[in-house]
């Protein structure tokens, strides 16, 4: 399973200068195996996804894993989106009020975007998920709801090459006293669970977090508690914050990795990383 | 065993920070988190005790009427939760820990999910009398 880092960007996409090592994209991952090709979320960093020429089927499947624009914003510039022949997936959370058609159709619609999401000239199939298991190809996918404001949820992927977790959103610690020690309590746990690679949240520091309480977001310290929890062997921390440079990012990871001990690999998400499990 | 819904786990995060006794259940009633003040009303600490099934925690009260005749179960709000998945709200007097009894007020509602499933309840107690 080949996993590519497209968009580590949090929020807002960047084009500073000093904000070009780790990347100015917003949440986008691409993960390969065995000519099946999935997309995680859709953000600014879908416009380094290549399609893979050597494709089982004429067919791409798009995990969302929560509609804020961060997520969502390079949908529209997706080339299979505009291919007739292409057979696209978009996977997404279920709401209590309104059907995931109706949600992406309020920015794949004027004015907001030119094409009307039902002239897409692709072969589009919206599926609606929450606590759901589902097979694509030669993947089994776990998604399951976690904290974050509105419908949101992180999304477990496993193959005969290993499992990865996927949650870019997630604020566990939400409460007076933060992560609650007990694994039957934290939100996201499940899909963790002894994953080979978590990609997680880790927008704040734990001092920024302090005044960040209830925006739906992680320090790196409880993404770190998180991934420890959860037994997962290698964790990338994301969902960079827009006005972090790539100097504070070194900063804040040294920091961090200075007073903590944990026995996994962790590094800063970086926007055209590439892992192979 | 997996983790609870988030819902479960939002409720916990709230009743936690409150200081109105909280009692958070399954679906079938067993007790799966109460906090700090509810823990005065059962004489017990979530810390020690951990979960308790429902037919350890339901003996522990003793509801009764205002003229002191025991309640049966399919009159209690969060018994009645549990069994219609709608909100109730009753009031009535419990055997405190000292002996007396304290008249109470209890509303209960049932933890409704965005799939529009039950996965759990919540009853709140207001004391009504000072001890
Ligand atoms: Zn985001
Ligand atoms: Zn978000």
């Amino acid at each position: 399973m080949k996993i590519k880092i497209c968009g580590v960007r949090g929020s807002l996409t960047t084009t500073d200068p000093a904000t070009v090592l780790y990347g100015g994209n917003t949440s986008c991952i691409g993960v390969w195996e065995n000519g099946w090709q999935l997309v995680l979320d859709g953000g600014s960093g879908i416009q380094k996804l290549k399609l893979d020429e050597k494709l089982a089927a004429k067919r791409i499947d798009i995990l969302l894993t929560h509609l804020h624009l961060d997520h969502i914003q390079g949908l529209g510039f997706f080339k299979p989106l505009f291919d007739p022949e292409m057979e696209v997936h978009i996977w997404g959370p279920v709401s209590s009020s309104e059907s995931l058609h109706a949600r992406l159709r309020r920015y794949l619609s004027p004015p907001l975007f030119p094409v009307h999401i039902r002239d897409l000239p692709c072969q589009l199939e919206l599926h609606e998920i929450e606590k759901s298991s589902f097979d694509i190809g030669p993947f089994s996918i776990m998604s399951d709801y976690v904290i974050h404001p509105g419908p949101t949820v992180g999304y477990r992927l496993s193959c005969n090459k290993g499992v990865v977790c996927y949650i870019p959103d997630h604020e566990p610690a939400l409460g007076e006293r933060g992560i609650i020690n007990d694994s039957k309590w934290i939100s996201g746990f499940d899909l963790a669970k002894g994953a080979d690679l978590l990609i997680h949240d880790s927008q704040y520091t734990a001092k920024e977090y302090q005044l960040k309480k209830g925006w739906g977001h992680s320090s790196i310290d409880d993404a770190g508690f998180f991934a420890s929890i959860a037994d997962v062997k290698h964790v990338l921390y994301s969902h960079h914050d827009p006005y972090r440079t790539d100097k504070q990012v070194d900063e804040m990871f040294a920091e961090f990795t200075g007073r903590t001990e944990y026995p996994f690999k962790q590094e800063m998400a970086k926007e055209g990383m590439e892992i192979e499990l | 065993m997996a983790a609870y819904e988030i819902e479960i786990i939002l409720n916990r995060q709230l009743a936690d920070c409150l200081s109105i006794p909280v009692f958070i259940t399954d679906t079938v009633g067993n007790l799966i988190f109460y906090n700090e003040p509810a823990e005065e009303i059962l004489g017990k600490r979530f810390e020690e005790t951990g979960e308790m099934p429902v037919e350890q925690w339901s003996t522990e009260f003793k509801p009764v009427d205002e003229y002191g005749v025991v309640l049966p179960p399919a009159e209690l709000p969060l018994v009645k939760t549990l069994t219609n998945s709608k909100a109730y709200h009753k009031s009535f007097w419990i055997e405190s820990l000292k002996g007396d009894n304290q008249q109470i007020s209890v509303t209960s509602y049932p933890i409704i999910g965005r799939t529009g499933k039950m996965i759990g309840a919540v009853a709140i107690f207001w004391k009504l009398t000072d001890e």
